[in-house]
């Protein structure tokens, strides 16, 4: 990561499109009054999914929305690496997972088609497709490599399914996100060895308690026993 | 009080207190860069790690942990010194080396505890970060790559001064201090942030490359820049005063001074008065000191007692005020005024000219009414204290006048007067608030007290500040006012005020003492300015006796709370000028009335016995002005309440001579003016 | 059989999601059956039995649990109490949190009314990674089903009035910090906070607070109904309960599995996983608890358990028991180089042995990882490490020192070996060429 700044291009506004708006309320809403500051992470996520970047008017905005400094806002479109500020690919933001468990795996391949494909990361490709970057732990470490493609991850990756899988995305028509060798969530490969048992989903658990372990009397209880 | 030990050395702190605190009332030294006595506590630098007990087996930052009952503390131990020397190794892996040329040498926080706990060689073999400059404005310079990230400046902008415009932007080793994409901050009090760089990061760009401080003459001294009377350290070197910078006064400005007491230096350097100068068919030419004062002693002689008047400006001590007072009283006449702008109070008490609650006592108030003032402008320093007590919590603000962004919210009550009568009538809002309050104030600005209707404002105030029970605190934005007033510089029997003796045929002979902020376009009298800057009285003179700026005599200045306080001379008056209470002594003997005074002692004892407050050197007095006897009932109709400072940069001659203040005053007055030009 | 627990003992029974993760599919699995008798008893008695059960934080400090939440105040102020949970999901290895969000989000939810009435809070934040966009809506959903069926929010049907709230970070892996997390939550940078004040005096928005990991609240309601006995029969004293461990690397089938505190590392990797890639003799080493903890090496790890008290004893850790295996191929030193990245990367830039301190020791790893470094710049870097330890505002600095110290007390042979060899004219290729590359 090297210093980050707002992009040398800027567009002259940035307004909340009215889904956005509904948003923004339902964000503020979850927060203490006079806490709506607690919002502007989000806030700025509703920027970069409506405008696919956060520019310098959004960061104006969303300041004067929640009532703080500029200053603050700009703090945090700089700290938090999920904010892109400059534009990105219109097709697909790759975000390459690169750390360690990622890079046992593989990562490195993965990356090195991007850097042939797309060119230097964290740049617009030169068609504008595409921008790709390396990022740390996505969590998802037990389905390395993976890539998180515009927010959704893509996992159990190899360079030529990964390859693929960008095609679609340059193609417009993507796929499911998920593990692309069909494993069950971060079961392992060739399915779960436990969770097996059929009591566990055959209802018998959700037949209602009587009572607890330990429980101490209470005074429902009492007055049961009482009414008894 | 609890105890706790340091180092062995047992220690009572009070309870609240943290390690550091503690430890430094055991005597020993704690080194830091982010705490900061005034600030919040970051905690960051961990500089002031210390070894307590019982505790974690690691170092704690003193600076952040409260201090409890037996604790031990040690401030020298091994892993003490070890973590000490491996933060400020951290420091200076990316710190360059340029002391050389860094302004900040010779007063390094970073310097001095490098020879502490620095090594002698340097383990980090790789390239150092460079970080680009960032624009703050025509008063910070900044250079970047210096920076230790400690935050002091983003608190203290935050904090203190109200107005968040710096910050800390992305993370890890690429985190920057910055202001919004350049844009210059525009607190009034951002110069403090110099100080309170620990590096040189944040240095003062009008005194950039301009000398080492251990060339430079330190003389502790007070400010004019506003009635407040900050403490203040003037650094010269030779004749030239280099720059200004706060003493600690915890009464008055605790450490921070204002933007223009700082940077407005290089206005006694500008348009100064360095020799008599005569009006020689209209165009003024250079005089020597004998012409000078024979040609002002020909023209007070031979005009009449009533025919001739004084009149003093905002930035005079009390001995030239004084020796004014007493010469134009020996010639015999009444027409002596020190209220350039007519302000309605001078008679009576003094506590109805003063700022009973003092200043400190506002850290006390919990209901505040400000009348007609807007205190950023007016007084910053004391709007930061008036803004950190708002912080605290529970303290109600309404503001009968014109509304600005003082750095704290109000209540508004209106632009005029009428928002006084109906305060008066009110049984709810903020009406209540007062009522309820326990230790509520009024704070009436120099604004409406001096309009055409100021002697009613000052009534109408008073009568709300009586009902309400408030203290009477008057917000003076001139250095000399209380000074002039407690010594009865007003019009004596029968005299003229100022704006009568300025205007047509009223007078022979005006004799402006460091007058510049009154409009002497009427007057036909023959003027004499006594003063320093060629300025607006200089202008329009016939006579000039060129005087001493602030710097460049001793001198008593009483501030807005009554406290007298001693302004000592940092350099000499510029050429041919003169201490103003010499010129005037010189003055009086031509006239053959003789002042009863040789030196500035003299002259002081008999201010002294004159007027025994002035004996009183920095002390605050702590009273309540007499409520019924201020102003005088009148028709307020809608006066309008404003501030008297309209350009807060340029209030008074020196201000208005130094460039640093017109680059800042343009900005302030926005991109329109800058657009226009 | 494979591992040691049985399915009729798992708690997270749809952890694959291979059923309905809703309301209906949470209900047959048996959430939400006797919440209700669960808040019949008092607060006091739910922090006596998630003690008794035994069950310390699944974020990695391993704190107990219940003994957290006594520190909250006993009564109700004007002040109000909050749980907050931290679905921050970021250590490097770690990935066990995710599968609640997304499978068995109605035990997170249960979990967060049942620990919030234990800690007397009406409301709790559930703070979720940015990048989990798939999981918060997942969670979302699930927490309108839960208010749909009134089991949560004012009036509901277990008498606690309780709102449940998402929010979410925006990409800082310090936000994991309970301090940070705060922080960020209240809307600032993810920078943490000097303790004191502690979060259950003056946390949220400065009103008492309890934070608390995703795993660590969606096992109580389980625990609560099965009794803390049945909890504390797993695993050793001390180390007691069922745990998520999150597999990856260099095994088989790498695999997130919820197994028996104190499991043999060699049974989870053999058992779960399908055994190291080439065997068990292939193995070089294992960051057992996310890579904020020493590595051990394979001889370690042949006799270690999956507890707190086995790994430190070996001077590593279980953290979050996510576990990073690394066979013999593995280039050791570009290993840990790259951890060393991710924590520069991370480092909050707040204090100061962190911020400089994390960039120096990365620059350094990467010299090492090439072996361009000169052999006293082994000492000099543990010494830096020794430097950053102990020395910081919060835990990332310690973290950024500990993968270092771990892989120079047991590989350290291989970086003088990597150093000699390029001194010698013989680069270390791999490294060399890696470097070139970026």
């Amino acid at each position: 990561m090297s210093v980050r700044r707002l992009a040398a291009n800027q567009p002259e506004s940035f307004a909340f499109s009215a889904e956005s708006l509904e948003q923004v309320k339902w964000w503020i809403a979850k927060f203490p009054e006079g806490r709506q500051q607690s919002a502007v992470i989000p806030l700025l996520w509703l920027v970069q999914k409506q405008q696919g970047w956060v520019s310098e008017p959004a960061i104006r905005l969303v300041a004067e929305t929640l009532g703080m400094p500029v200053i603050r806002v700009y703090e945090i479109a700089t700290f938090y690496t999920m904010f892109m500020l400059e534009p990105v690919g219109s097709h697909a933001l790759v975000q390459v997972c690169g750390t360690t468990p990622c890079m046992l795996r593989g990562a490195n391949d993965l990356k090195a088609v991007c850097q042939r494909r797309f060119g230097d990361r964290d740049h617009l490709s030169a068609d504008g497709k595409v921008t790709w970057q390396e990022v740390e732990c996505l969590g998802a470490c037990s389905n390395a490599p993976m890539a998180a493609i515009n927010d959704y991850y893509y996992e159990d990756l190899t360079p030529e399914t990964f390859e693929q899988i960008l095609d679609e995305f340059i193609a417009g028509k993507p796929r499911a996100p998920g593990s692309v060798i069909g494993r069950q969530g971060s079961a392992p490969e060739g399915g779960s060895q436990v969770l097996s048992a059929p009591s566990l989903y055959d209802g018998s658990a959700a037949k209602a308690l009587k009572s607890i372990p330990n429980a101490e009397p209470t005074k429902r209880g009492k007055a049961k026993e009482a009414a008894q | 009080m609890p105890k706790a030990k340091v180092n062995g050395v047992e220690v009572e702190f009070e309870p609240g207190m943290t390690v550091l605190q503690v430890a430094e009332l055991a005597g020993e030294e704690i080194p830091r860069f982010c705490y900061h006595e005034r600030l919040s506590i970051a905690g960051n630098c961990r500089m002031c790690l210390v070894e307590v007990k019982p505790g974690p087996p690691k170092p704690q930052a003193s600076c952040a942990l409260p201090a409890a009952e037996n604790q031990e503390i040690f401030t020298n131990t091994p892993m003490v010194k070890k973590a000490r020397e491996g933060v400020m190794e951290f420091l200076l892996i990316n710190h360059p080396l340029d002391c050389p040329i860094c302004d900040q040498g010779g007063e390094c926080d970073l310097q001095d505890q490098a020879m502490g706990y620095g090594r002698d060689d340097s383990r980090f073999a790789l390239n150092k970060r460079a970080v680009e400059e960032k624009a703050m404005g025509p008063l910070i310079n900044t250079v970047m790559t210096r920076c230790i990230q400690c935050t002091r400046c983003v608190r203290f902008i935050s904090e203190v001064a109200g107005v968040p415009e710096i910050g800390l932007i992305s993370r890890g080793e690429d985190v920057e201090i910055t202001t919004y994409l350049g844009s210059a901050v525009t607190s009034e009090l951002s110069g403090n942030v110099i100080d309170l760089c620990p590096v040189g990061a944040l240095t003062s760009k009008p005194y950039a490359f301009n000398a080492r401080p251990w060339e430079l003459k330190k003389t502790e001294t007070v400010d004019v820049m506003d009635a407040m009377g900050a403490a203040i350290r003037v650094d010269s070197r030779g004749p030239a005063v280099l720059r200004v910078l706060p003493r600690i006064n915890e009464d008055v400005n605790e450490e921070w001074i204002s933007d223009k007491t700082r940077f407005a230096v290089d206005g006694l350097a500008r348009q100064r008065l360095d020799s008599p100068y005569i009006r020689d068919n209209g165009r003024l030419r250079p005089a020597t000191w004998a012409e000078a004062l024979s040609l002002a002693a020909d023209r007070l002689s031979k005009a009449k007692p009533e025919r001739i008047g004084a009149i003093a400006g905002d930035l005079q001590d009390a001995e030239s005020l004084k020796a004014t007072l007493d010469l134009f009283r020996a010639l015999g006449s009444a027409n002596t005024d020190c209220r350039q702008d007519g302000m309605a109070l001078g008679a009576g008490p003094r506590e109805s000219w003063l700022f009973n609650a003092t200043i400190a006592g506002l850290d006390e108030i919990d209901a505040v009414l400000l009348v007609g003032t807007n205190p950023r402008f007016e007084a910053p320093v004391l709007n930061a204290r008036l803004r950190r007590r708002w912080l605290a919590g529970d303290l109600a603000v309404s503001l009968a006048g014109e509304a600005a962004d003082l750095t704290y919210d109000y209540e508004h009550l209106g632009d005029t007067a009428a928002a006084l009568t109906a305060l008066a009538k009110a049984r709810s809002g903020f009406a209540k608030v007062l009522k309820g309050a326990k230790s509520p104030a009024l704070i009436i600005g120099a604004g409406a007290l001096s309009g055409p209707n100021g002697a009613a404002v000052a009534h109408a105030a008073a009568q709300v500040a009586k009902a309400f029970g408030l203290s009477w605190n008057v917000l003076h934005t001139a250095a000399s006012r209380v000074g002039g007033l407690d010594m009865g510089f007003v019009p004596g029997e029968g005299g003229l005020d100022a704006r009568a003796m300025t205007a047509k045929g009223a007078l022979d002979v005006l004799f402006l003492l460091g007058a510049d902020e009154i409009d002497l376009s009427a007057s036909d009298a023959f003027r004499i300015y006594l003063g320093s800057h060629g300025d607006a009285g200089a202008h329009a003179a016939d006579l000039i006796l060129p005087g001493a700026a602030y710097t460049e005599k001793d001198g008593l200045y009483v501030n807005l709370e009554g406290r007298v306080q001693m302004g000592q001379r940092a350099v000499f008056p510029k050429g041919e000028a003169r201490e103003d209470w010499t010129i005037l002594r010189a003055l009086s003997e031509r006239l053959g009335k003789t002042l009863p005074y040789d030196s500035l002692d003299q002259l002081r004892a008999r201010l002294f016995a004159d007027h025994p407050t002035f004996g009183q050197i920095d002390w605050a007095p702590r009273g309540q002005a007499d409520l019924s006897a201020i102003g005088a009932a009148g028709d307020l109709g809608d006066t309008p309440l404003s501030s008297a400072v309209k350009a807060f940069h340029l209030t008074n001659p020196v201000a208005r001579a130094s460039v640093t203040m017109a680059e800042c005053a343009a900005l302030a007055a926005g991109p329109a003016k800058l657009a226009a030009e | 059989m494979v591992g040691i627990l049985e399915d009729k003992d798992r708690i997270f029974t749809n952890l694959y999601g291979l059923h309905d993760w809703g309301l209906e599919g949470a209900k047959q699995r048996g959430a939400w059956n006797g919440t209700r008798l669960i808040l019949e008893q008092s607060p006091e008695w739910v922090c006596d039995q998630v003690k008794a059960s035994g069950l310390r934080g699944r974020g990695g400090a391993g704190f107990s649990t219940g003994l957290k939440w006594t520190f909250m105040p006993k009564t109700e102020s004007a002040r109000p109490h909050y749980l907050v949970i931290n679905a921050d999901e970021s250590e490097p290895g770690t990935c066990k949190d995710r599968e609640i969000l997304r499978n068995d989000p109605h035990l997170l939810i249960e979990g967060a009314l049942i620990a919030s009435y234990a800690i007397r809070a009406h409301a709790c934040y559930i703070y979720i990674r940015g990048e989990y966009v798939h999981e918060r809506e997942r969670l979302e959903a699930a927490i309108r089903q839960a208010y749909e069926a009134r089991l949560i929010g004012k009036g509901n049907v277990h008498g606690w009035d309780f709102d449940l709230f998402v929010t979410h970070g925006g990409g800082a892996y310090i936000c994991g910090d309970e301090t940070a997390l705060m922080e960020s939550l209240e809307g600032k940078k993810g920078q943490p906070r000097l303790k004191p004040p502690f979060p259950a005096g003056a946390g949220i928005y400065g009103c008492p607070t309890t934070i608390n990991n995703v795993e660590s609240i969606a096992v109580v309601g389980t625990i609560l109904r099965r009794g803390a006995s049945w909890f504390s029969g797993f695993g050793r004293p001390n180390n007691t309960g069922t745990k998520l461990m999150a597999i990856s690397g260099h095994v088989n089938r790498p695999c997130v599995v919820e197994e028996t505190m104190s499991i043999p590392l060699k049974q989870l990797l053999e058992d779960h996983c399908g055994g190291v890639r080439g065997g068990w003799g292939n193995l070089k080493a294992v960051i057992p608890g996310g890579s904020s903890v020493r590595m051990i090496p394979a001889h370690e790890a042949e006799t270690a358990l999956m507890d707190f008290d086995s790994l430190s004893a070996l001077k590593s850790g279980l953290g979050t028991a996510a576990v990073i295996v690394m066979d013999q191929s593995t280039d050791i030193v570009r290993a840990i180089a790259r951890l060393s990245y991710f924590y520069k990367h991370e480092s909050c830039g707040q204090c100061t042995p962190c911020r400089e301190g994390t960039g120096w020791m990365w620059r350094v790893m990467e010299r090492m990882a090439t072996g361009e470094a000169e052999m006293k710049e082994i000492d000099m870097l543990l010494d830096v490490a020794s430097q950053i330890e102990g020395h910081t505002i919060c835990g990332l600095g310690d973290a950024a020192a500990w993968p270092i110290q771990g892989l120079f007390r047991h590989f350290r042979h291989e970086v003088e070996e990597r150093i000699t060899n390029y001194r010698a004219g013989r680069p270390h290729v791999q490294g060399a060429s890696l470097q070139a590359a970026e």
